[in-house]
């Protein structure tokens, strides 16, 4: 059993805040939908059956054969807090944390990689990289893929492919999703209207947290919509060539900011840092949006005594699970923001957030 | 997840397709009872597209509801309520009526990512079509067990290890590992 606390202290590969383009991508990530043959999908299964799928897949995905490390998890007998700490670091979805029966999820040291057991298929595949690195990604998801697959019969039919419990995903299996930091497009506005030509080239657009285009923090997930009828390849290029053109609007707009408004835009940055230092209670909404802020003033230049990493790191230890789990104490909503103030003011006293 | 409408465990997933658009429906069984009756309660025009998104009559729809798996043992209707299939073998067995579902969802009707690579040598088919026999196999030892038939549950469960036997061996003939074996529990 992985000991979560020592998670809790390092820094998941999304946020590392490394890899090309990093200061608007945040992270690429491929995630691939698969079910084993001889079982029917999770949603139909007994809660015996439910049992053995997991039994099947753990005993095979901590003995594969080139010996890649992978801790499990079992994340049926985790507390609350335990998993959605797991939902905060993206290692698990919010679904799998809130399902019941037999569950679990295998992670790699690095984070890179987390394969959830009994989510709405069989087996999650999920691979990430800080920054824009969709082809390395693939590289080294479709290695896992191909290795799991001699060891487990995935359910494969010569013309739907990759059977999965939703129609929705069948074929390939294959959501390729960029993690993108857009503050400048929100603020000038834009944000609807890119939306709007992403969704008529079928690519799907998510707030990383909060629904829609109510994105907490500006930070917004690109997808592919369909996973039949295109190769792995085609749809990966579907989501990666719109990227740089995302890329360019968003570096326009912040330039735009600078050049006409830069008193403005230096005074919203500099109340998000004055908030964040001084606030003696704040809540997680609250936090995000101003360490995104905050976030788009270093990278602007505005500000020059924090790390981009360290907000990055920050995004994350400040939402509840990890406060919990660095406090040492579960807290309700209320202690919870004051806790969230006081980290945040110790962090920017010390200049680092491994202080705390 | 939450219902769309209040504030109860969402336990139907409808997945509707509107003009080409896919919406994802998410409610608990009160809200989603009300849903599905405004939805398809009065006969519909058949030009105007039930959830499946092609025109089908409210007849012809009912006739397609009553459809069952004969693996997993779900109907066509509560694959239309949840969102959700049963299990592999769904695929094959509403194959036609899943047919234009899919083509709304994803313009597409065929595979053309990449394919499983079974062990070179081996003589294992690309598709594990045979293998979703284990499922059928399973409810039946269930219903023989609550039977007290478990004469018919030993020949069942033998039938099981027989059929994953031969995906084994197939496999064995390519590299003699024992590895993906996948092996029957007992304990039905």
């Amino acid at each position: 059993m992985m000991k979560l606390d020592s998670l809790t202290t390092s820094i998941g590969e999304w946020l590392k805040g490394t890899g090309p383009e990093s200061d608007i991508v945040m992270s690429s990530r491929v995630r691939l939908a698969r079910n084993l043959a001889q079982y029917p999908f999770v949603g139909r299964a007994s809660d015996h059956e439910r049992g053995e799928v997991e039994q099947f897949l753990r005993s095979r995905l901590l003995r594969l054969p080139s010996r890649l490390t992978l801790e499990y998890v079992d994340v049926g007998g985790l507390g609350e807090l335990d998993r959605q700490f797991l939902v905060e670091r993206q290692l698990i979805s919010r679904e799998h944390a809130e399902a019941v029966g037999s569950r679990g999820v295998a992670i790699d040291p690095r984070e890179q990689l987390s394969l959830m057991v009994n989510e709405e298929d069989h087996l999650r595949i999920q691979c990430v990289h800080s920054g824009l690195d969709l082809e390395a990604v693939w590289q080294q998801i479709s290695a896992v893929d191909d290795e799991i697959e001699t060891v487990v019969p995935y359910a494969f039919h010569s013309r739907w492919g990759y059977l999965t419990a939703c129609p929705t995903n069948v074929g390939t299996g294959i959501r390729v999703s960029v993690m993108l930091h857009l503050p400048a497009l929100v603020i000038t506005r834009q944000i609807d209207k890119v939306f709007r030509s992403l969704h008529k080239i079928s690519l799907a657009v998510r707030g990383l947290y909060g629904e829609g285009s109510q994105a907490f923090g500006d930070f917004y997930q690109i997808s592919n919509q369909t996973t039949l009828g295109k190769t792995e390849q085609e749809l990966i290029a579907q989501v990666a060539d719109v990227v740089p053109v995302l890329i360019d609007y968003e570096r326009r707009a912040r330039d735009f900011l600078v050049r006409e408004t830069e008193q403005n835009i230096h005074d919203q940055v500099s109340r998000a840092y004055g908030i964040l230092r001084t606030a003696q209670t704040i809540t997680a909404e609250e936090t995000m949006q101003l360490l995104s802020r905050v976030r788009m003033g270093v990278l602007l230049g505005l500000l020059d005594d924090v790390d981009v990493a360290d907000i990055n790191l920050l995004l994350v230890r400040t939402q509840p699970a990890h406060l919990q789990k660095l406090r040492g104490t579960e807290l309700d909503t209320k202690d919870r923001n004051i806790e969230r103030a006081r980290f945040l003011r110790k962090y920017f006293e010390t200049g680092s957030a491994e202080a705390n | 997840m939450r219902c769309q409408q209040c504030d109860k465990q969402a336990m139907f997933h409808i997945t509707e397709l509107e003009s080409g658009e896919v919406r994802e429906v998410h409610l608990c069984e009160d809200h989603a009872r009300n849903y599905l009756n405004q939805s398809e309660g009065t006969e519909q025009p058949a030009e105007s597209a039930g959830p499946l998104g092609v025109g089908q009559t409210a007849e012809e729809l009912s006739a397609l509801d009553q459809k069952v798996c004969e693996m997993c043992g779900i109907t066509f209707f509560e694959f239309r309520n949840q969102g959700r299939l049963g299990c592999p073998h769904d695929y094959a067995q509403f194959e036609q009526e899943l047919e234009p579902l899919i083509a709304n969802i994803h313009g597409a009707v065929e595979h053309t990512g990449r394919r499983p690579r079974r062990p070179a040598g081996g003589d294992l088919p690309e598709s594990t079509e045979s293998l979703t026999r284990v499922i059928g196999l399973r409810k039946e030892i269930r219903e023989a067990v609550e039977q007290e038939e478990y004469e018919r549950a030993g020949t069942l469960r033998d039938e099981i290890q027989h059929v994953l036997d031969n995906w084994h061996a197939g496999e064995q003939a390519a590299d003699g590992s024992d590895s993906v074996r996948p092996t029957e529990t007992p304990s039905n």
